[in-house]
């Protein structure tokens, strides 16, 4: 199995766990279960938070800020990315006080547009790659697509696992190709997508959150938006316990992102309970937690303007990029 | 930092009057004793004052109960019957609001449990027995069982308008009548259900509910004319009615304390079983007869689940328990608050290690951290008697027979909890408790389809489910 060089030494338990595929299929098949009773029950306890007024202002301009703004269409073009750009500059133009969001997530081919429109806004250009959303294809290919995508200026790589290798139990396959994606990254930041709504279980969801972790990856994130389920709420909270878990051993924070199916507001704030509750009030920022979605900044935008005005206002008033 | 801003219910859906009276005969009547003044434990403030019965008074309900099941209910067809209680459990949805808010002002629980926990359970015990009513013939107790009479009912304050369901459902859909004392600090939801059961429009004197203290318990259950009593409490007091009815040839069931032990072996799902403790000792403050107060973890990950556990409930949030986000509410009363305070300083006294939440505990009211004790044995006061506040004994043990050994190893047997992903040892693990409920990787779940009741001082007989029939029926 290949190194992993970027990352900082492991403590001694986790680096035994990579040494060989043995050793990382013993340490993921010896993590503790996760009952899905238990889990989803949690989960829906936490999601009956009554979060009101300041709470939910802060919530709302804080979901606004860990938004990843993202398009990722076949018909996806230089003019849409532009306008997409120029939506996560100025979320709300009436309200220069609406916080910028994080990134904006495209296609490889798309990152020199995004990067055109939002250079030095501090904004990221998140590139999807390695073959996605299946990542069927060769690890050749996988990291010519991330280099592609970096070369244009991505900030941020989201990749796909092999979901195949990872469900057929090769797990050092599916951690190699992590980590080499992770080396043609560079200096842009690597988000590990594991597809959950394909893993299928909440304990494969925890074995490919460790497998990432381990592998380097500095976020994890559910899903790619083009299976179902996307992202769930005890899904998240499995990978939030993940990354708590990681911290708890080794003392670096990672971070999780859901992506697909969060559309409101209110879930939004359900979200973010979660992150509150789970992996503590440390994760509640945009380096540590991120929304990808593309109706749900609009939702956000719409509420936010509740909250301060006091009524409800409608679609029309809110960009549509 | 994100505080979460005040979210509280208004206390005013609550309909809150100044004064409540007894239920007897169809009628809300002045009681002969002394009125009480129901204290609201999330402030100390007074609630209202409600009439208590004399013994006279208990004399007039049980008559009453005797009149109706014999004029009325004891000879009316099951399928009619069931229609009453059919309407009692409608309306208990409808005003499930009015009654949640009631129970956290009375109780001092937290809204979120009242609302989504005590009220809908009780709804659905009334829905359950309703469809029972005209099939007892099918209950595998003889084509046609019988009544048994008018019931004597005691219930507590740790879920007052649950109990009550649990109560009166069941003793109605076998065609008994119901005299009900509900306890002295938590009166209110009771007496709503009786306006209910008015609404409901159930024949006089079929339910009657005398507030009042132990006094008016004593001379309910000790009734020469109550064929059947039901008790739930304490168990030092259910030792004395078992006595006083020891010869009469009267009925009895009795629901009393616990010690249950929750056993987290080495290959539990460790997320799942930190949540299942925190609902086992922290639910309802603690105030559960079926608690996991004991702790029972395999040494081998205590460290590890332990450390989970004190962040786990570091995030806890105590205080108003009309507060949407409330986790854990007021103590019921002072005396409780002195006892639970009496038992944690025991437990420092004799050595075991005390962990106390940091949270913030508001200035007024009766409140308690949430506390877990580790390094307790068997021997320590904590780990023998029952708290029933929010205070967690932790005990280890090496193999599964130790476990189970030491689960065992108590008086009482209401409840167990087993937490371990392998099914085979959950299996066998459930068939060596002795204990009436044994959840596995979950805990204080309750439905009006599952038996609950206990083994040795925790009581006998059952209640919910077919099995619960019984105690209700001359069989």
């Amino acid at each position: 199995m290949a190194a992993t060089s970027t990352a900082p030494p492991l403590p001694p338990a986790l680096a035994d766990a990579v040494r060989d595929d043995a050793s990382l299929r013993r340490f993921l098949h010896g993590l503790p279960g996760v009952d899905q009773v238990g889990v989803e029950q949690r989960a829906a306890g936490l999601g009956t938070r009554s979060i009101k007024k300041a709470a939910k202002l802060w919530a709302i301009d804080t979901a606004i800020s860990m938004v990843d703004l993202t398009t990722l269409e076949g018909a996806d073009t230089p003019g849409k990315v532009r306008s997409l750009a120029a939506k996560a500059r100025r979320p709300d133009p009436e309200r220069p006080d609406v916080p910028r969001v994080a990134a904006v997530c495209v296609y490889p081919d798309m990152v020199a547009a995004a990067v055109g429109e939002l250079g030095g806004t501090g904004i990221g250009v998140a590139s999807v790659a390695t073959a996605f959303p299946s990542g069927r294809s060769s690890l050749k290919v996988k990291l010519e697509d991330t280099a592609f995508a970096v070369d244009a200026g991505a900030t941020e790589i989201d990749m796909v696992i092999d979901r195949g290798a990872f469900l057929s139990g090769r797990y050092g396959q599916v951690f190699d190709e992590i980590v080499q994606v992770k080396h043609a990254c560079g200096d842009a930041h690597l988000k590990v997508i594991l597809e959950t709504g394909e893993l299928a279980t909440y304990d494969n969801v925890r074995r490919a959150s460790w497998l990432a972790l381990l592998a380097g990856g500095d976020f994890i994130k559910t899903s790619t938006g083009k299976v179902s389920p996307a992202a769930t709420l005890p899904v998240t909270h499995v990978m939030l316990q993940a990354v708590r878990d990681w911290h708890a051993q080794t003392g670096q924070r990672r971070g999780v992102k859901p992506a697909g199916g969060i559309r409101t507001t209110k879930d939004a704030v359900k979200y973010l309970v979660a992150v509150n509750e789970v992996a503590g009030p440390g994760w509640l920022t945009p380096d540590l937690f991120r929304f990808g979605a593309s109706t749900l900044l609009n939702d956000l935008l719409m509420q936010r303007r509740t909250q301060l005005d006091g009524h409800y206002s409608g679609p029309d008033y809110v960009t549509v990029d | 930092m994100w505080d979460y801003a005040p979210a509280p219910e208004s206390r005013d859906i609550a309909n809150l009057k100044p004064t409540y009276r007894m239920f007897v005969d169809g009628q809300f009547v002045e009681g002969g004793g002394e009125p009480l003044k129901t204290v609201n434990p999330g402030t100390e403030e007074v609630l209202a004052e409600v009439s208590t019965a004399t013994t006279a008074d208990v004399d007039k309900a049980v008559k009453a109960a005797r009149r109706a099941y014999e004029r009325a209910w004891g000879r009316m067809p099951g399928s009619e019957r069931a229609k009453y209680i059919f309407r009692i459990a409608r309306l208990v949805q409808e005003r499930a609001r009015e009654l949640a808010v009631l129970e956290s002002l009375d109780n001092g629980k937290p809204i979120r449990e009242s609302r989504d926990v005590d009220i809908p359970t009780a709804a659905a015990h009334f829905f359950y027995h309703a469809g029972w009513a005209d099939k007892l013939g099918y209950a595998g107790y003889g084509p046609d069982p019988k009544p048994l009479g008018v019931a004597g009912q005691v219930i507590p304050w740790n879920f007052p308008l649950l109990m009550a369901a649990w109560k009166i459902a069941p003793a109605l859909a076998c065609g008994n009548t119901v005299v009900l004392k509900p306890a002295e600090t938590t009166p209110l939801t009771a007496l709503v259900l009786a306006e209910i059961i008015q609404q409901a429009d159930l024949p006089p004197g079929v339910v009657n509910i005398l507030p009042g203290a132990g006094d008016v318990g004593a001379a309910l259950v000790s009734h020469d004319d109550v064929d059947k009593v039901a008790f739930t409490g304490s168990t030092e007091v259910g030792k004395v009615i078992q006595r006083q009815l020891a010869g009469t040839g009267r009925r009895l069931t009795l629901e009393l304390g616990g010690k249950a032990a929750n056993i987290v072996f080495d290959d539990a799902p460790l997320d799942q079983a930190v949540e299942g403790i925190v609902n086992g000792i922290f639910f309802n403050q603690g105030h559960v007869c079926c608690a996991g107060s004991r702790l029972l973890v395999q040494e081998s990950v205590a460290e590890e689940l332990l450390e989970k556990l004190r962040a786990r409930v570091s995030t806890l949030r105590v205080g108003d328990p009309l507060d949407k986000n409330t986790d854990v509410g007021a103590i019921n009363s002072r005396e409780q608050l002195a006892k639970i305070e009496e038992l944690t300083a025991s437990g420092e006294a004799e050595g075991a290690e005390r962990w106390t939440s940091s949270c913030a505990l508001p200035d007024k009211g009766f409140y308690f951290a949430p506390t877990v004790f580790s390094n307790v044995s068997q021997a320590m006061r904590i780990a023998r008697e029952e708290i029933f506040g929010p205070v967690l004994s932790v005990l280890t043990f090496r193999t599964p027979d130790e476990a189970v050994a030491k689960a065992n190893n108590t008086p009482y047997g209401l409840s167990a909890g087993i937490w371990t992903e392998k099914g085979s040892r959950i299996l066998w693990a459930a068939q060596k408790m002795r204990a009436g409920v044994v959840w596995a990787n979950t805990f204080n779940r309750f439905d009006p389809t599952a038996p609950f009741g206990g083994y040795q001082e925790s009581g006998f007989g059952r209640e919910g489910g077919r099995t619960g029939l019984e105690a209700y029926l001359d069989v």
